[in-house]
């Protein structure tokens, strides 16, 4: 946890000579502990106090980015446990894995599916992010030929060099070096000589230890060797050991700002089941890894890691809104049937949902209300007749359709004979209340 | 800096129900967050239940409906299918059939349907309404008496009926579901008001409606967590009941379980990506803290199955 504000003023001059803008140290130092004031304000402040309030107010996760360009991965900067409390900050990144023992076809098929594996869902571009090349030969020339592969065939792909071995790892870094890898595999033996080379070539580098004690007491010793981009792996394999040892290091990070163990986490979800493998990366998403590897990505598989990762990193101050505009359901046509809601995303979902299960093709006009549901929107002012009728005319849907009827959620039933009043040739219809009566409502018409 | 494992205890439990009256299930019973095992005891897994209904399912998309495909046509032989060769820990059966768009089946012959059901496995049943709330209230009374005495679960229980599907769970000696749209607020206070009628807090179960993957599950994932948080950090009676994630009912209507591959050649094999979808939103809210879970495709719960173990 950050130190509070009396704590900081024990650290300042506590001179009270207002350089720093503020009356007294006193209100300097609470609006530190708000981070509403930088410590640089106070010329006077001692070397001594500086690192201390530097290192306290760094954040409690530290930031590390993975590659190059606007596919980058950014990790860290975590600051809750729990979802609801405030969004969860960067997307955990999915990397699937190459083995330098592969032949250079199989790779390129990796890296192909890696290239292909875009989709675009609720205006995000969603993809594997990084591709993990390990080290399985145990030979450096197969591993540079690997790395070099990976990197010309996926130029946009961030690139993990996974071994334990610093000798075959020293030239395949060094040949994609420019991409900014993670090189991955530090351990307690080899740590000086990995620590080496990702000093002397700017990369993060991945440690691996076996429990959260040899853990801190590693990455305490790669920081001594002057690396300080770290991301780690606690050894964690089974579902059960990636939530407790996450867990333990998100608590650890943000409840007790204990140093060592504020990095982003990677975690190794391969298995021969893709089923389990699939929930392995769930549990990954839903608690606390920065870097999952797969060891396939198919695209049904991509498709559910992909929402499930989007649904977890949701701001959940911000209700979920959908564009507003008139949205076809099935294959509508002049003649069917319109009906009209708010933008919030759910709403939209199960009303959409409820119109496709009717099979009757349909139009839903949805109204931006700034993401309120019918009922709240409706008591804020924000889905009212005259805004009902002003969309309904720019729309221009009264070119697409032959008819001129609306249907309005049953909840608002009360506006119908104003939206008849603004909007002159239309005739308003009541749905039912609630979504799941549509289907029947639709089907009798 | 010396690293001290950052426990937590609490002070609060969730509450452990015991269904079925041959075969039994155990699950809740856990002082922790979900399989956090480090803090407190997990002692039961989370109970997995394959959904029947009482009408033949032809309203589920193909993946699923396959499945079943020479078992479904009753009720009784779907039951059993689950039982003896699915090995269902328990069974939920939805009388979907009484809903008054549907066939509008009778509350009598929703209760010869329990019957039959109930006198042809020996696994603990779930007896769920068709969630129309006017229908549910003289059906689910007739299907809590016609099962007495054989610990089912009844749901669900609304704010609108819930008055008289508590006291026909509570007469004839049945657990009970409560269920409330996706909030924590709506959620406590209809445990209250159940628990304010007479019925034992201890032998509810909290639905606080369930949402797929991409529609909404996040939702339904942060309620989930909050109640857990409110039953173990603040010892909060009315949030410890332990909570139904009724998955396969909002699972397999959205489109990605159901669009072919061919107009969403990004999406990939329909089938597998419909069982994956299943299969992630169990997963998701098994994690977030549901402890009984209602799902449809025997792949979905193979797979459940499989990271339960790994959790335990
Ligand atoms: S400038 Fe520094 S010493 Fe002066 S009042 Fe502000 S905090 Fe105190």
């Amino acid at each position: 946890m950050a130190l509070t504000g009396v704590e900081i003023f024990k650290l300042l001059p506590k001179t009270n000579c207002k350089k720093c803008g503020h009356p007294t140290c006193l209100a300097f130092a609470m609006k530190l502990a708000q981070r509403q004031a930088s410590l640089d304000a106070c010329p006077d402040v001692s070397e001594d106090a500086k690192k201390v309030l530097g290192e306290a107010s760094a954040p409690p996760v530290r930031p590390i980015t993975l590659g190059t360009g606007d596919k980058a991965v950014k990790m860290g900067e975590e600051t809750v446990l729990f979802r609801h409390e405030k969004k969860f900050v960067n997307p955990c990144a999915f990397a699937v894995e190459v083995k330098d023992t592969m032949s250079e076809a199989d790779i390129n098929k990796i890296c192909d599916d890696v290239n292909s594996s875009e989709i675009d869902r609720v205006g995000q571009k969603l993809r594997i992010d990084a591709i993990f090349i390990s080290n399985a030969s145990n030979d450096a020339a197969k591993f540079e030929a690997a790395a070099k592969t990976v990197a010309a065939k996926a130029p946009a792909a961030a690139i993990i060099l996974g071994t334990e071995n610093a000798q075959t790892a020293e030239a395949a870094v060094k040949a994609v070096a420019d991409r900014k890898p993670l090189l991955f595999g530090a351990n307690d033996s080899n740590a000086e000589a990995m620590a080496g080379i990702a000093k002397a070539n700017k990369i993060a580098l991945g440690v691996s230890a076996k429990g959260l004690e040899a853990l801190s007491a590693l990455t305490e010793k790669i920081k001594g060797l002057g690396v300080e981009d770290i991301v780690m792996d606690s050894g964690a394999k089974t579902a059960k050991e990636i939530i407790n040892n996450n867990t333990l290091i998100r608590r650890a990070a943000i409840k007790k700002n204990f140093k060592p163990l504020g990095y982003p986490v990677i975690t190794f979800a391969q298995r021969d089941d893709v089923m389990l493998e699939t929930l392995i990366a769930v549990a990954c998403v839903a608690k606390y890894s920065s870097i999952v590897v797969l060891s396939s990505v198919e695209k049904w598989k991509n498709l559910a890691l992909f929402t499930v990762r989007q649904n977890i990193y949701t701001d959940p101050q911000v209700p979920m809104q959908v564009e507003q505009k008139i949205y076809k359901i099935g294959e509508p046509t002049e003649n069917s049937p319109l009906m009209i809601t708010t933008n919030f995303s759910l709403t939209y979902f199960i009303v959409s949902g409820e119109v496709e299960n009717s099979k009757v093709p349909c139009r839903l006009a949805v109204m931006d209300s700034e993401g309120l549901s019918v009922l709240t929107a409706w008591a804020a002012g924000k889905f009212t007749a005259s805004k009902i009728a002003q969309f309904i005319k720019e729309s221009g849907i009264e070119n697409e359709i032959k008819h001129r009827e609306i249907i309005i959620p049953g909840y608002v039933a009360i506006m119908s004979g104003a939206i008849e009043e603004k909007l002159p040739g239309w005739k308003v219809t009541v749905g039912p209340r609630e979504a799941n009566a549509l289907p029947a409502f639709l089907k009798s018409r | 800096m010396a690293f001290v494992e950052p426990k937590e205890s609490f002070a609060g439990k969730v509450y452990q129900i015991t269904i079925g009256s041959d075969k039994t299930a155990v699950f809740g019973g856990e002082n922790a967050l979900p399989f956090l095992t480090v803090d407190g005891n997990y002692p039961n897994k989370p109970v997995i239940a394959f959904e029947i209904q009482d009408v033949p399912p032809t309203d589920w998309p193909d993946t699923v409906r396959k499945a079943y495909e020479n078992v479904s046509g009753d009720p009784v032989t779907w039951a059993k299918y689950c039982q003896n060769e699915l090995n269902a820990q328990a069974i939920a059966l939805r009388l979907v059939g009484t809903h008054p768009d549907r066939e509008n089946r009778t509350a009598e012959d929703a209760a010869k349907t329990v019957k039959d059901v109930l006198a042809a496995i020996n696994v603990p049943l779930i007896i769920l309404g068709s969630n129309n709330v006017e229908k549910d209230s003289v059906v689910l009374v007739a299907a809590a008496e016609a099962a007495k005495d054989k610990n089912c679960v009844i749901g669900k229980a609304q704010e609108a009926n819930y008055k008289t599907i508590a006291a026909a769970a509570m007469a004839n000696n049945h657990k009970l579901i409560a269920m409330s749209e996706l909030d924590i607020n709506l959620s406590k206070q209809l445990n209250i008001l159940i628990t304010q009628m007479g019925f034992d807090k201890e032998r509810l179960i909290t639905d606080p409606m369930c949402s797929a993957l991409g529609y909404g599950l996040e939702y339904t994932y942060s309620v989930m967590e909050r109640i857990r948080l409110a039953a173990l950090t603040q010892n909060d009676a009315t949030m410890q009941p332990p909570i139904l994630a009724d998955v396969g009912m909002y699972v397999w209507k959205v489109k990605e379980t159901q669009a072919a591959e061919a107009d969403v050649p990004n999406w990939g094999n329909v089938e597998q990506r419909g069982i994956t979808w299943e299969t992630v939103t169990a997963g998701s809210l098994m994690v977030s803290g549901a402890e009984l879970l209602i799902m449809r495709h025997p792949e979905a719960v193979k797979a459940i199955q499989k990271f339960i173990d790994e959790l335990n």
